[in-house]
């Protein structure tokens, strides 16, 4: 899976090295921003409050 | 290609953890200190002869009492606790919704238990970890600690005079009088109360954390700022 994505990638090593870096921060901040936030309502440790 | 798989899932769930235990209360944090600068409220009264704050008179009449916010969300108030450092300042919002209040605001407002200074409860709710944590020191709280309430206009400063754990369902913790459970009859309040509720144990939602506190006395924002946020704790 890695490896494929790593043979798709263009340029030599380097470029290659930056293109992963820049790919995993956007995962990362897409992560961060929509899916934790997202995913942490349907935490048992999150229900916190009592119905009437 | 399934060890990728299982590798790729291992570091997302680790990812998770440290988003909500660290990154939310960064984010927290930030956003409630934006809040309270947002709502540009008047520095208090200071000295004639100086830059240092004027100490407020102690008022012990009926205080001034703010009719309860429409809209949940809207912020009216502000929390000084003394015992969780001078730097301490917190927004009261009204309304106790996760998404809108509590994980954003951080203190919010049980919908329909009085207002600060009323007769009555003002009963408030706010996480233990994580989100900006406003209540993280709790278990720190000692009998006759000062709960500062600051609305524009009007300083509410309360003393401690109780801390316990219940169960989530444990509701009269937040009655109008504390401890009339749902289905008897209230009795006329005659004191002002002011309840802090969290949950405890820390990062578990397994019961609860509450602290009772009564009115001291109230002073106008005009008049200065009350001698307990002025003081160094002992």
């Amino acid at each position: 899976m890695y490896a494929a994505l790593w043979n798709l990638l263009p340029g030599p090593t380097w470029a290659r090295v930056l293109l992963c870096a820049g790919i995993g921060i956007i995962l990362l901040a897409v992560c961060f921003e929509y899916v934790f936030p997202w995913l942490s309502d349907y935490m048992p440790f999150n229900d916190t409050t009592v119905g009437n | 290609m399934f060890g990728e798989l299982l590798v790729t899932v291992g570091v997302l769930l680790g990812l998770f953890v440290v988003w909500q235990l660290w990154w939310t209360d960064v984010e927290g944090a930030r956003t409630q200190q934006q809040i309270v600068a947002d709502m540009g409220w008047e520095e208090p009264a200071a000295t004639d002869n100086g830059p240092q704050t004027a100490v407020a008179t102690e008022h012990r009449d009926a205080p001034p009492v703010l009719d309860e916010p429409a809209a949940i969300g809207e912020t009216f108030a502000q929390m000084y606790v003394p015992r969780w450092g001078s730097d301490y300042l917190k927004p009261i919002a009204e309304g106790t919704d996760k998404a809108t209040v509590l994980d954003t605001i951080g203190i919010g407002h049980y919908v329909g238990t009085e207002m600060p200074g009323a007769l009555g409860n003002f009963a408030t709710a706010a996480h233990r970890t994580t989100y900006g944590k406003p209540y993280n020191k709790i278990h720190e709280l000692k009998k006759q600690d000062a709960l500062v309430v600051r609305t524009e206009d009007t300083w509410y400063v309360y003393k401690v005079t109780d801390s316990k754990i219940v169960l989530p369902q444990n509701i009269e913790v937040i009655s109008t009088v504390p401890g009339v459970k749902p289905g008897e009859p209230m009795p006329e309040p005659t004191q002002r109360f002011i309840t802090l509720t969290t949950c405890h144990p820390m990062f578990s939602a397994a019961q609860r954390y509450i602290v009772h506190g009564e009115l001291d006395y109230w002073a106008p924002v005009s008049e200065g700022t009350p001698k307990e946020l002025l003081e160094e704790q002992g």
